[in-house]
C-alpha cells in the first residue's frame, strides 16, 4: 500500500483460524522484525506491515515475510483474561429486547454469557473490537448513526462488542456503560488476543 | 531563552504538533503529526526545535507575555505580522515580551507551522506531543487564553527569510499506488478515477479530505472485514464519494480503498484549498518508493543549506 506498507491478506472472510494466523504472524514480526519495519497492525483477516521507504521497499519486505511465514504458529497465544464491570442501563436495551424477542433481563444474561476476545483495535484510539457476542442478541447496526454517544458506553452490533473510549457517533446498540478505563496514558488495557468476561454491576 | 506565549485568538483546527507517534496504530492510534511534513521539517530545522503550532486557514494571534523565543515559520503562503512588521510565512526570527504575532492565510496554502526553539511544555501521549484532533489527546487543540511555555531555546539557526522550495507548493497531480481494493471497482470506475478531475471540498479536516467528482461505485465490497488503512488511502464510501485519509486517519476501515496517494505527494495535496482540482495518476510501488527517496534527498539538501544562509 502506497510507498510504506504491505498488506498480508489471509482470506476475505473472518474465521478463528484466519485470525489466529494473523496474530501468529504478528508475534513472529514482533520477535524478529524485518529490516526497516516501523510497525505492524493486525486486523480480522489481514496484517499491515508498515516500513520506512528510505530503508527498504515492497520487494525486500515481501522476501523477508516469505522467510518468516513458515515459522508462524497459528495456535492461540495465552492472553490475559480481563473482568469488566457493566451497568446495563443503556438507552437501546429495550429496543434490543424488542428486536430479538427477548426480555431485557434475558438480553443482559445472554450478553454476560459471552466469552469475548480482543480481535483488533480500530476506528479510534482504544476502540477494542471484541468478538463473541452470542447469536441470540446479534443485530445489524442501526440505519443511521447516533451522535454524541458518551465514552464508556457498551455497544453491540452483529457479533461485535466495544466499550467506547471517546464521545463519538455510533450506529451500534448502546446496552450499558462500564467504568473500565481502556485508554490510559501509559498504554491500552487490553492486548489483541486477550480474553474478556463481563460482570454485572448495579441495575 | 524561555518564553510564555498567550493565545489571543485562534481558528479551528489549530494544534500543537511534533513529528508524530509511531507504533500505536495497533491500538487505534494513528501517527498524527503535521499535515505538511516537509514544511514542518523546514521550520524545525530553521528554529532548532521539535515542537510547533499547526495553524489552519482560521489563523492565530499570539502575545509574547514573558521572555523571548527563537522561532521559524514555514508552510503555505500565509501572512505573518510581528511587532507591526509584515512578512511571508517562510522566515525565522525572535519574538520578545510585549510583541504580538498574527498569522493569517494569504494567497495560497491551508497549513502553516510556527516552530519554537527549545522544548514546548504540553501533554505527551504515547511519547509524543502531537495532537490527535478528534480526541484532543496529545498537546491539544489551542483555545483562546491558553498559555504556551517554551524553555531552553537559542536564537534560530537562521534569521530572516527562508527559501520556499518547489516541493512545498500545492500539488494538483497526485501519484497513486492502486489498491488494495481496486478489484472491487468496475473498469469504468477505475478509468474515471484515473482520468477525470476531482475537486477538494470544504469537508476536510485532519482526519481526511472529501473530494467531489465522478461517483466511484464499488461492487460487492461493502461487506469486507475492517482492515488497516494508511495515510493517503483513497477511501470510497457506499455512496461513491472518495475521501483521502490524512494525519489523524482512522486506523481501520471497512470501506474499499481504490488507491493510496504516495507519501511524496501528500504534503502538496494538504496545501490545496476547497474547489482546487486534482488528477490521479497510477504509479508502481517501486516508483512510489523512488519518489519518497528523491523527495527526502531534496529536503535534506535544502535543510543542510539553511545554516549557510
Amino acid at each position: 500500500m502506497s510507498d510504506c506498507g504491505l498488506l498480508v491478506e489471509y482470506a476475505e472472510a473472518l474465521s478463528d483460524g484466519v485470525h489466529a494466523a494473523v496474530l501468529g504472524l504478528d508475534r513472529v514480526l514482533a520477535a524478529d522484525p524485518l529490516p526497516g519495519q516501523t510497525e505492524t497492525v493486525p486486523a480480522y483477516v489481514n496484517l499491515l506491515v508498515l516500513f520506512d521507504p528510505l530503508l527498504t521497499d515492497h520487494a525486500e519486505i515481501t522476501a523477508g515475510l516469505q522467510t518468516r511465514l513458515g515459522r508462524v504458529q497459528a495456535e492461540r497465544a495465552a492472553g490475559t483474561t480481563h473482568l469488566v464491570d457493566v451497568v446495563y442501563d443503556g438507552p437501546d436495551l429495550a429496543e434490543v429486547a424488542r428486536r430479538t424477542g427477548l426480555d431485557p433481563e434475558a438480553v443482559i444474561a445472554t450478553h454476560l454469557s459471552g466469552d469475548y476476545s480482543v480481535y483488533l483495535y480500530g476506528f479510534a484510539p482504544g476502540y477494542a473490537y471484541l468478538g463473541g457476542v452470542p447469536e441470540p442478541i446479534r443485530l445489524p447496526r442501526k440505519e443511521a448513526p447516533v451522535r454524541g454517544v458518551p465514552a464508556g458506553s457498551v455497544i453491540v452490533a452483529g457479533g461485535q462488542c466495544i466499550v467506547t473510549t471517546l464521545t463519538m457517533p455510533t450506529g451500534w446498540w448502546v446496552i450499558g456503560r462500564s467504568p473500565v478505563t481502556i485508554l490510559r496514558p501509559e498504554g491500552m488495557l487490553f492486548a489483541v488476543g486477550d480474553r474478556v468476561r463481563f460482570r454485572r454491576s448495579g441495575p | 531563552m524561555n518564553a510564555v506565549l498567550r493565545v489571543v485568538a485562534t481558528g479551528p483546527q489549530v494544534s500543537l504538533q511534533d513529528i508524530g507517534r509511531a507504533g500505536a496504530m495497533r491500538f487505534g492510534v494513528p501517527r498524527s503529526g503535521p499535515m505538511d511534513r516537509g514544511a514542518f521539517a523546514m521550520a524545525i530545522a530553521a528554529a532548532g526545535g521539535t515542537t510547533g503550532i499547526e495553524i489552519s486557514r482560521g489563523g492565530l494571534v499570539l502575545d509574547c507575555v514573558a521572555g523571548s523565543a527563537g522561532y521559524a515559520v514555514a508552510g503555505g503562503g500565509f501572512i505573518v505580522e510581528r511587532a507591526g512588521t509584515q512578512a511571508g510565512s517562510w522566515h525565522a526570527g525572535i519574538i520578545r515580551a510585549g510583541e504580538r504575532m498574527t498569522v493569517r492565510p494569504g494567497f495560497w496554502g491551508s497549513w502553516c507551522y510556527l516552530v519554537l526553539a527549545g522544548v514546548v511544555e504540553g501533554a505527551r501521549w504515547f511519547g509524543s506531543l502531537a495532537t490527535h484532533a478528534p480526541s484532543g489527546l496529545g498537546g491539544g487543540l489551542l483555545r483562546t487564553g491558553d498559555e504556551i511555555r517554551v524553555a531552553g531555546g537559542t536564537a534560530p539557526v537562521r534569521d530572516g527569510t527562508l527559501p520556499c522550495p518547489a516541493w512545498a507548493r500545492p500539488r494538483h497531480m497526485l501519484r497513486v499506488v492502486m489498491g488494495p481494493q481496486d478489484r472491487f471497482f468496475p473498469p469504468a470506475a477505475q478509468a474515471a478515477f484515473l482520468s477525470e478531475v476531482f475537486r477538494v471540498t470544504d469537508a476536510g479536516d485532519r482526519m481526511g479530505v472529501r473530494l467531489r467528482g465522478p461517483s466511484l461505485r464499488s461492487e460487492g465490497a461493502l461487506g469486507i472485514p475492517s482492515e488497516p488503512v494508511v495515510r493517503g488511502a483513497v477511501q470510497v464510501a457506499g455512496d461513491g464519494v472518495a475521501t483521502v485519509l490524512m494525519a489523524d486517519h482512522q486506523t481501520t476501515g471497512g470501506y474499499p480503498k481504490i488507491a493510496c496517494v504516495i507519501g511524496a505527494d501528500l504534503d502538496g495535496f494538504a496545501q490545496l484549498r476547497p474547489r482546487d482540482a486534482v488528477l490521479f495518476r497510477a504509479v508502481t510501488p517501486e516508483a512510489a518508493v523512488g519518489a519518497a527517496r528523491v523527495l527526502a534527498a531534496a529536503q535534506a539538501r535544502v535543510i543542510a543549506g539553511l545554516g549557510r544562509g
